[in-house]
């Protein structure tokens, strides 16, 4: 089913706005090793059901935000803008 | 009369306290994985848990094309054996499964779309698989419907043409494997859920369902979409993100086109059944979700691109759209094997959009994996570990959207 998604700048759009990310995982330290990078790298929790995820504007404002999405139903449930963007800490 | 009577396609059974093995997923896969195990390794006190009627995931909702044409070795290898035995089943089973070989062809409308296709070519042929490339002429002798124009968008160059490539009936070889099953003694319970699987230390010696316990030494997890839940119940992390996948059935037409039509460029394959109905698959969802709704863009993407290949069919009325949830993987390859934490726990899963043509052999390697302890040669690129050991396959250039 489509569906609409409150940007945190732009408001409800349609799903097909945006682009899907992935679900948020929290990123290794520098010098963990190399097991740690893969699982982060490849390792999915793949919810049925409420899930954090990255979401990207790309027919709007061009923003990566956060979606606290229901994976079953495709209700969102919210949004916010991240402190962290998608792959790097917040400098 | 004989011919009127109604033969059961499998019984119902109450479900037993315990079993030799417990396959969870009456789709395609579990389905092979309990024939075979019975068939090859004599073993049958095995139950199918199915938690809704059987095929009612992909295995139901599949575009039935079934091919061999991969581009990795491992790929090719592995689905050539698996068409091999489609060809024999109907004679097998004793039960039509309607595969009809019709060819396939991918078309190219970039040049380095018709490199990737040639590298394709070359590697099936050398490992003795059908495939080669053909020019416009050609393709417009085995497909004349085709628009072959030489338009400034999508221009059709050329085609990798698999004669050996088509379509089967996908409900008759859920049905088949089903009634096969039930023969040797198998025991199918459709409506019945995992809910949890037990454990004792380091191995499986249970599961959950709604309609009560069974202890068991052996679990498959052949639940594709819904493998990650099934994992999470015994806390095996999987690299798989369920994604939804589209597709759509017209009206029915005269017969104009005898050939399997797919453009991965166009993000659309095509096929006119038997019944003249053109079936139209999309690509997958831009989102992960495990709802199987199905969307208005979708529908507008899968028209659009038909008609940049078949114009004529411009007022031509959809009957039905549907979707299936897809199990991804990050290599466009599947995971068949068992589980280093876990004794007795066994994964087919992975399938995502092009699983339906791989379910006998993956199934017939799963058997004899559970049966005998070693690894058969043709799943072994395939296991759980290769995330682990960053040694991915690299299937995509075939897989993602071609089927
Ligand atoms: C629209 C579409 C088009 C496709 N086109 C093609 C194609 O042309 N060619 C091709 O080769 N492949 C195609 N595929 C992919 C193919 O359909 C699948 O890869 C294949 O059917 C997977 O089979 P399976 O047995 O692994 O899974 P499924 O058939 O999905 O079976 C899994 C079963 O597990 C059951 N289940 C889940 N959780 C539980 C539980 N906890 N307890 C009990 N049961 C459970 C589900 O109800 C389901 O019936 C397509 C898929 C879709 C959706
Ligand atoms: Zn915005």
């Amino acid at each position: 089913m489509s569906f609409l998604i409150p940007c945190p700048n732009c408001g409800e759009r349609s799903v097909y706005e945006f682009r899907f990310g992935a679900e948020v995982k929290s990123r290794p330290s520098a010098g963990s090793p190399s097991e740690d990078w893969l699982r982060y790298t490849y390792v999915k929790q793949n919810e049925s059901g409420v899930q954090k995820e990255w979401w990207y504007h790309r027919m709007g404002c061009r923003q990566w935000f956060i979606a606290v999405r229901n994976t079953a139903t495709n209700e969102v449930l919210s949004t916010s803008l991240p402190e962290e963007k998608p792959g790097g800490t917040s400098s | 009369m004989q011919l009127f009577s109604h033969e059961r396609m499998w019984r119902s059974h109450e479900l037993k306290s315990r079993y030799d093995a417990v396959i969870i997923g009456a789709g395609v896969h579990g389905l092979a994985t309990a024939y075979y195990l019975g068939k090859d390794h004599g073993l049958r006190d095995v139950a199918l848990l199915e938690k809704s009627y059987l095929g009612a995931g992909n295995s139901g909702r599949n575009t039935a094309i079934v091919r061999a044409n991969y581009r990795t070795a491992e790929g090719v290898a592995f689905y050539d054996a698996s068409l091999k035995l489609y060809e024999e089943m109907s004679s097998e089973l004793g039960w039509n499964v309607l595969l009809n070989q019709c060819g396939h062809l991918t078309l190219a409308h970039t040049d380095s779309a018709i490199n990737g296709l040639r590298v394709r070519a070359e590697t099936n042929r050398f490992l003795g698989v059908d495939s080669r490339i053909i020019g416009p002429d050609e393709i417009h002798k085995l497909v004349p419907t085709l628009d072959l124009s030489r338009r400034p968008r999508y221009p059709i160059l050329a085609a990798l043409y698999h004669p050996p490539g088509g379509i089967i009936r996908h409900d008759a070889v859920v049905w088949g494997y089903a009634r096969a099953c039930d023969r040797m003694g198998i025991e199918i319970h459709p409506f019945t859920e995992a809910v949890g699987i037990r454990m004792d230390g380091q191995s499986v010696s249970g599961v959950v369902t709604n309609r009560g316990e069974i202890s068991t030494r052996v679990v498959a997890n052949c639940t594709a979409g819904w493998a990650s839940k099934v994992c999470q119940m015994v806390r095996v992390p999987l690299p798989i993100v369920t994604y939804p996948l589209q597709a759509c059935v017209t009206e029915p037409l005269k017969p104009f086109l005898d050939k399997v039509i797919v453009s991965a460029t166009l993000h659309v394959y095509v096929n006119q059944t038997d019944r003249g109905e053109l079936v139209i698959g999309a690509e997958i969802d831009p989102y992960q979700s495990y709802s199987m709704k199905s969307t208005l863009p979708t529908l507008e993407q899968m028209a659009t691109y038909t008609l940049e290949l078949f114009p004529q069919l411009h007022g031509v009325k959809v009957l039905r759209q549907w979707a299936g949830i897809c199990d991804m993987t990050p290599d466009f390859a599947p995971i068949i094997s068992g589980v280093e934490s876990l004794k007795g726990f066994y994964l087919d899963v992975g399938w995502g959009t092009y699983g339906f043509k791989a379910g006998p052999i993956a199934g017939r390697c799963l058997a004899s994996l559970i049966a005998t302890g070693e690894t058969p040669k043709l799943i072994a690129p395939f296991s759980l570990s290769r995330f682990r050991q960053d040694r991915l396959v690299g299937e995509k250039a075939a897989a993602a959207v071609s089927h």
